[in-house]
């Protein structure tokens, strides 16, 4: 069986993690390497960096950030923000990053999933979805350009195609939840997770243990992610893993 | 002492070679004969199609050459395809014959080939479902997912191989679309269970293969590679 993984999330902005990161024992907290490979060392699952630079040379710089961390973690990373080609996917994963994650792009042009599903493999595709209840329609919508724009689309139906055109995994994050500390959206990742046969990471509104706890079990999530709560050492990882693995949560 | 990963144009062999220098050994990534066989231990690794692979190796040249390293007795590991490889043949893609360094073949999760890595079945099957463009069939037994992707927990047969030496069971992180039925029971080290008991670690003589990826397993990956290199390090000396 395989364990629920936690995904500690970067926001790195021009080479350097932004984004409130307060640890005591690194050297520079803005450093996304050092950072992840204090996160590899507490037991983190996987890591995911969303690169939010607005500048090519803020890209570039992204990918000698994958190429150190590549040296120095032991366990697989995601790289997302900015990507809207096959050949930005190349770039990254030639650096050494194991999954590519995208959003806007994928939703403006779904040949994107295709095409890099058939070059690198679904394995190393990561659809990101933000999605936000409409109570018009009773259900949730997609949102683009980082949560700014409604796409008229529907997330259920969204992360269907997404997997029928080879995304390997679903990024979900509810635009609800998000910031909030209330918990995961349950009902908006149990629907998502029912909806598709490849594994889903929900994101936004961890708060507590509790919260992780309840979106591996009633959410049916397989992998959750958190930031600002790891961040802040709100929670740690070996102990959030300790208290799922004790209330029989399959972990590493 | 050197280790050779052998670049046969398949996949990122980056994070392979940071990982062995990070245990203190000198990684040489290389395509070159001389260097292959002058190393004192050999990684094959690899990511992608099993065919691809073979073909890869066949127009280098390299498949002999792996030939004769495992011949001379050079520890040699295969990680992920490269595991595969080692082996008869794979059914992805119809069949497509691997180095036949160790006897068995790679069936598809859930394919009409498909056994259990504790009780092969014998009749070949023909698969042709690309590992690369899996688009999340259902079709491991229970409705597991395909491809088999994420940490899951090893079981050791054989704990006193010296590739196990020290080491506990624990999780390592797997990517894989097919997985090996060796023909030998006792060339499997360790299994993991996804719906079925599914060949994770095999070994014989100097020649091991890994269906996960030590190098992306955390702690107990890391300490996977290094009871290889200690091997090689060992008939070095």
């Amino acid at each position: 069986m395989l364990a629920k993984r936690i995904i500690p999330c970067l926001d790195v902005k021009d080479g350097r993690v932004v984004k409130g990161v307060n640890f005591v024992n690194l050297r520079d907290a803005g450093d996304p390497v050092e950072l992840a490979a204090l996160y590899d060392r507490e037991g983190a699952d996987e890591i995911v960096f969303l690169d939010i630079s607005a500048s090519n040379e803020g890209r570039a710089t992204m990918i000698e950030v994958v190429r150190q961390t590549a040296g120095e973690i032991a366990i697989p990373f995601t790289v997302g923000g900015g990507i809207s080609q096959v050949e930005d996917m190349k770039r990254i994963l030639r650096a050494g990053a194991d999954k590519i994650g995208i959003n806007t792009a994928a939703v403006l042009n779904p040949q994107l999933i295709s095409d890099g599903a058939r070059r690198f493999g679904s394995q190393c595709i990561v659809v990101a979805v933000d999605a936000k209840f409409n109570p018009a329609w009773g259900e949730w919508e997609v949102y683009t350009h980082g949560g700014r724009k409604p796409s008229g689309i529907k997330a259920l139906e969204w992360v269907k195609e997404a997997e029928s055109r080879g995304a390997g995994e679903i990024l979900l994050t509810s635009m609800d939840a998000d910031g909030t500390k209330d918990g995961f959206d349950l009902p908006l990742t149990s629907a998502v997770s029912r909806s598709v046969g490849i594994p889903v990471i929900a994101s936004g509104g961890a708060g507590k243990p509790d919260d992780f706890y309840e979106v591996f079990t009633e959410g049916q999530a397989d992998a959750a992610l958190a930031a600002t709560i790891f961040h802040y050492k709100e929670i740690a990882v070996p102990d959030l893993k300790r208290d799922l693995k004790s209330r029989g949560v399959e972990i590493r | 002492m050197t280790i050779a990963i052998v670049d046969y144009g398949m996949g990122n062999l980056h994070s392979v070679s940071k990982a062995v220098e990070r245990l203190g050994y000198e990684g040489l990534v290389t395509g070159g004969a001389d260097a292959i066989l002058g190393a004192d231990g050999v990684l094959l690794p690899g990511v992608g199609a099993f065919g691809d692979a073979m073909e890869h190796l066949r127009a280098s040249g390299l498949d002999a050459v792996v030939h004769q390293a495992a011949a001379n007795g050079t520890p040699l590991l295969g990680i992920c395809l490269g595991m595969q490889l080692l082996f008869s043949e794979s059914e992805e893609h119809g069949r497509n014959e691997g180095l036949g360094i160790l006897p068995g073949r790679a069936v598809r999760f859930g394919g009409s080939g498909a056994g259990s890595a504790l009780g092969a079945g014998t009749d070949a099957g023909e698969g042709g479902i690309s590992a690369g463009s899996a688009t999340g069939a259902l079709g491991a037994p229970g409705g597991l997912k395909v491809p088999h992707m994420g940490w899951n927990r090893l079981a050791f047969l054989q704990p006193d191989s010296p590739l196990l030496a020290g080491l506990e069971e624990g999780h390592v992180y797997f990517v894989h679309s097919y997985h090996v039925l060796p023909e030998r029971r006792e060339d499997l080290l360790a299994v993991t269970d996804y719906g079925h008991p599914v060949t994770a670690i095999v070994g014989r003589g100097n020649v091991y293969g890994m269906q996960f990826h030590p190098e992306k397993s955390g702690e107990l990956g890391m300490a996977l590679l290094r009871n290889f290199l200690s091997l090689a390090e060992r008939d070095n000396n």
